[in-house]
């Protein structure tokens, strides 16, 4: 059985290195490379895509996504934490409702949630509506660095939230009796027992939303009015506008090699609980 | 072992139904039209299809800078695309288009003299004009009670987050070159850098870089001054805004002239060709700038609309006069500098 | 004082979460198609919504191409997850390396990658495009659903099905795949919900009017919303609310649909 069951993997073998492997590749080879992209002989090697990353107006780019996607984190991950906490203390049959109810956003379509917080945060959106009636200033929040925070913590913050609860949920009961038995209050407890039993949690948490957080281009072209540009806007602009794939090709490599290392960094606090390298769902 | 090869079979058959499905009608012929927003209007379409039984696939893009980028990189078939003029200067260049066989368009004789053999196509072999205009300040009268006659008004901190500008390279980068008095077709990197550093200056002043989204926002109030085509002014006044108006600088602006043209990507040239005639026919381009609202060069059509609705003759976001027209230049192809204006207009974008 | 300020705190986010989606809704029956005046009661938009091409065309293929990736995927998935789990350490270390680098590559790069290998193989950008790109990010997820179930999975129960006389197709049909079913259905539903709200990847990779809910959305924000797409969300919102509420009647824990 073992022998010949390996072979199922073949066909997907061969897949992979035409859908994962090439592409990334060819990205590789872009970015190496200076001359026409659709001529194949006009091609030479060089690396002026990558030095041109350094320069200071791009690394400032670099540098303001890594800031906004920070912020977004730990404000998801200090507003996530005692959201996780609350619904694992709940009685079992409020639980799957109340955790229904918070996946409910997740399934409903990344783009609507995003244009809704369009509509609430434009300068005649709802929220400014609200508080002209109620006599207070409007706030020019839209489009701004703001709002493009606020979206991330809103499309991200129940991708922080399931991982923690799902650690908590794994916590055995008798493990905090144990604790309380030998004297510790709820707070202790928590510091002591609740918090480094969950950091896998975290670890995924933070994972699921640093990484689309640092990447994405929708969230601070629609919140950010065309001027806030990230990495993923700074990418996406060299393929749809600006014709220059060998730059977007060395930004995507950069993009990449960054994400990487944080993952790694990451696993480093993070002892592996023989799950194949997956992230704990 | 036998059920799993029937469901596998089944599978696979189902698989392949769906994947061939949507492609099922491959002997009707598809035109895909490649055009801007809101830049065509979708009953003329179906009345199209009506007359020929030509199915029409309408894709959009934002900016020539967008629509250029997604023609170089392939992977598309687009029949009919509607650039503006110093694209298609590079367009002819790169050998990027058909020369179109006028005798399949023989609606050509209604478009005004004065539309043809310009200097993007001098031997207008390659395009067929479709609309024109010019590029100037669409502002709301209610919000704005000063005489808008110069571009000093979009960096005027009174309007501060209520400005908007184009998110388009050559219209904004050229709004501040006039500004400073120099030709929207400027090459000298010393005077590219004033206009940048320009823009930059205005940045904290701007609600923000938009296109499409400008229309609705100045109908809804959201800002008080918008950098924007002619055109768009129309579309808003036919939508009843009346507040909202339109100026053309004192310091000049840009005069474009967008056209429809064949990339050699096309398959289906002779439709395509068909499809270009009948946009010219009187009617059609009649019920075409009702709609949209930029100006015909149809000039049956054109005079048709200001005999309609006197009022719009004296309205430079329509009939531009002789003097508004003598201020403006017409963008030309920047050749080997492109990437100058490129360089300048991401470092405006990144501040 | 304590479970007041819980509840109270748990309510705040709920709220936080579901407000941008109310205000939509809301919107979706007001006459007016300015987003600031209410201009009465209305039910046209729900109408509109049917009778709007672009937008059912962008729904038929969001449910079409997210179908056919989540079976494709499945599958392929399942019976790879079968042959890693199967492989020598050096081998199946590999596999799973890459295996993974479409869930840890930020979704821009993926579809950017795609991108240049369609357009390098002179590849119209399309149905079949788009089909394999969701395809592409699908499979790791389903493998990351299905080895888990393999691993904890009794191995000496296959052995005692070969011993017993079974052929290996038949202990693969009936003891292995029984007892990864869960792991199944989960990837199965995880490649479901990534296709159907698929934006970046879909949006590189697709052409010749073939388009998703997403892209029809991220235009029309750019664009001008049309009001119908408020009509859609609460449409929308109400589906999900049904389909979890029927999930979680069939499942005692509320952690198995974990997306």
């Amino acid at each position: 059985m073992k022998n010949k069951a390996k072979y199922l993997a073949y066909p997907y073998i061969v897949w992979m290195a035409i859908f994962i492997v090439i592409p990334l590749l060819l990205v590789l080879i872009y970015s190496l490379t200076a001359g026409n992209v659709n001529d194949p002989s006009s091609l030479s090697f060089s690396v002026e895509s990558y030095t041109r990353v350094f320069d200071v107006m791009y690394l400032k780019v670099i540098w303001k996504s890594f800031k906004l996607a920070i912020i977004s984190t730990v404000f998801c991950l200090v507003l996530g934490y005692p959201v996780a906490l609350i619904i694992s203390n709940v009685k079992a049959k409020y639980k799957s409702i109340l955790l229904m109810f918070f996946l409910v956003p997740i399934w409903m379509n990344f783009l609507l949630r995003t244009y809704a917080w369009m509509a609430i945060l434009s300068p005649n959106g709802f929220l400014n509506r609200v508080l002209s009636l109620l006599g207070l200033p409007t706030l020019s929040i839209m489009p701004g660095q703001t709002a493009v925070v606020l979206g991330m913590i809103y499309n991200f913050l129940p991708f922080m939230v399931l991982p923690i609860y799902t650690s908590l949920s794994k916590i055995n009961r008798n493990v905090l009796e144990a604790a309380m038995d030998l004297g510790a209050n709820n707070f202790i407890t928590f510091l002591k027992v609740i918090l480094p039993l969950t950091v896998p949690g975290i670890i995924s948490g933070i994972t699921m939303v640093f990484m689309p957080a640092v990447s994405t281009f929708v969230i601070s072209q629609l919140l950010g009015g065309g001027k806030e540009l990230l990495i993923g806007n700074l990418i996406e602009q060299q393929f749809t506008v600006q014709r220059d794939w060998h730059f977007g090709s060395a930004l995507s490599i950069i993009l990449m090699i960054m994400i990487l290392i944080s993952m790694a960094v990451m696993s480093k606090v993070d002892t592996d609980n023989g799950n194949g390298g997956a992230p704990t769902w | 072992m036998k059920r799993i090869s029937v469901l596998f079979l089944s599978f696979l058959l189902i698989v392949t139904s769906l994947i061939v499905l949507p492609g099922c009608n491959k002997d009707r012929v598809v035109l895909n039209v490649f055009n801007w927003g809101q830049y065509i209007n979708p009953d003329l379409l179906t009345k199209f299809e009506k007359e020929t039984g030509i199915k029409v696939n309408l894709e959009l893009f934002e900016t020539n800078e967008h629509m250029l980028a997604k023609l170089e990189a392939g992977g598309t078939a687009y029949d009919v695309v509607f650039p503006s003029d110093y694209v298609i200067e590079e367009m002819i260049q790169k050998d990027m288009l058909y020369k179109i066989d006028f005798n399949n368009i023989p609606n050509f004789k209604y478009i005004g003299d004065r539309f043809k053999n310009l200097n993007y196509d001098p031997t207008n072999e390659y395009s067929v004009p479709y609309f024109w205009g010019t590029l100037g300040i669409i502002y709301n009268s209610e919000m704005v009670d000063e005489e808008v006659d110069s571009w000093d008004i979009l960096w005027d901190e009174k309007y501060a987050g209520k400005i908007l500008m184009l998110d388009s390279m050559r219209d904004t980068i050229g709004v501040a070159l006039k500004r400073l008095g120099y030709s929207v077709n400027e090459t000298d990197p010393s005077k590219l850098e004033e206009a940048k550093n320009l823009l930059i200056q205005q940045r904290p002043l701007i609600n923000g870089y938009y296109v499409d989204e400008i229309t609705d926002m100045m109908i809804n109030g959201d800002a008080a001054l918008a950098l924007n085509w002619s055109g768009a002014a129309m579309d808003i006044y036919w939508e009843g805004a009346e507040h909202i108006k339109f100026a053309v600088p004192e310091e000049g602006a840009n005069l474009w002239f967008d056209c429809m043209v064949i990339p050699k990507t096309s398959r289906h040239k002779a439709e395509a060709e068909k499809f270009i005639n009948f946009m010219l026919d009187p009617e059609n381009a009649y019920l075409n700038s009702e709609y949209v609202g930029y100006a015909s060069p149809v000039t049956s059509v054109f005079e048709r609309l200001m005999e309609e609705n006197p009022e719009i003759a004296d309205m430079d976001a329509y009939n531009p006069s002789e003097e508004v027209l003598d201020k403006c230049e017409v963008f030309i192809d920047l050749g080997d500098k492109r990437p100058l204006y490129n360089q300048i207009w991401t470092e405006i974008k990144v501040e | 004082m304590v479970k007041f300020l819980k509840r109270f705190y748990l309510c705040l986010i709920f709220i936080f979460l579901y407000a941008p989606i109310l205000v939509l809704i809301v919107y979706s029956f007001n006459e007016s198609k300015s987003r600031g005046h209410w201009g009465g009661f209305t039910l046209k938009w729900y109408g509109e919504l049917f009778r709007d091409r672009d937008i059912i065309k962008a729904l038929y293929y969001t449910f079409l191409v997210a179908l056919l990736s989540s079976i494709i995927s499945t599958i392929i998935g399942t019976f790879s997850a079968i042959g890693i789990h199967n492989m020598g350490l050096f081998g199946k270390n590999f596999a799973l390396n890459i295996n993974y680098l479409p869930v840890l590559n930020p979704d821009i790069v993926t579809g950017v990658a795609l991108m240049t290998l369609f357009i390098s193989v002179n590849m119209r950008l399309g149905f079949l495009t788009m089909l394999i790109s969701h395809t592409v990010f699908n499979i790791p997820y389903v493998i990351l659903s299905v080895l888990p179930k393999l691993k904890q999975m009794n191995k000496h129960m296959t052995e005692a099905a070969l011993d017993l006389g079974a052929t290996p197709a038949y202990a693969l049909r009936k003891v292995v795949i029984p007892e990864i079913m869960p792991g199944v259905i989960t990837g199965a539903l995880i490649a479901f919900t990534l296709s159907i709200d698929d934006f970046v990847i879909s949006f590189f990779n697709t052409g010749s009017g073939v388009t998703n809910l997403s892209i029809l959305v991220y235009s029309m924000a750019k664009r001008g919303v049309k009001p119908s797409i408020n009509a859609l969300t609460t449409l929308m919102l109400i589906t999900v609310v049904i389909l979890l509420l029927l999930i979680n009647k069939r499942t005692t824990k509320g952690d198995e649909l974990l997306p």
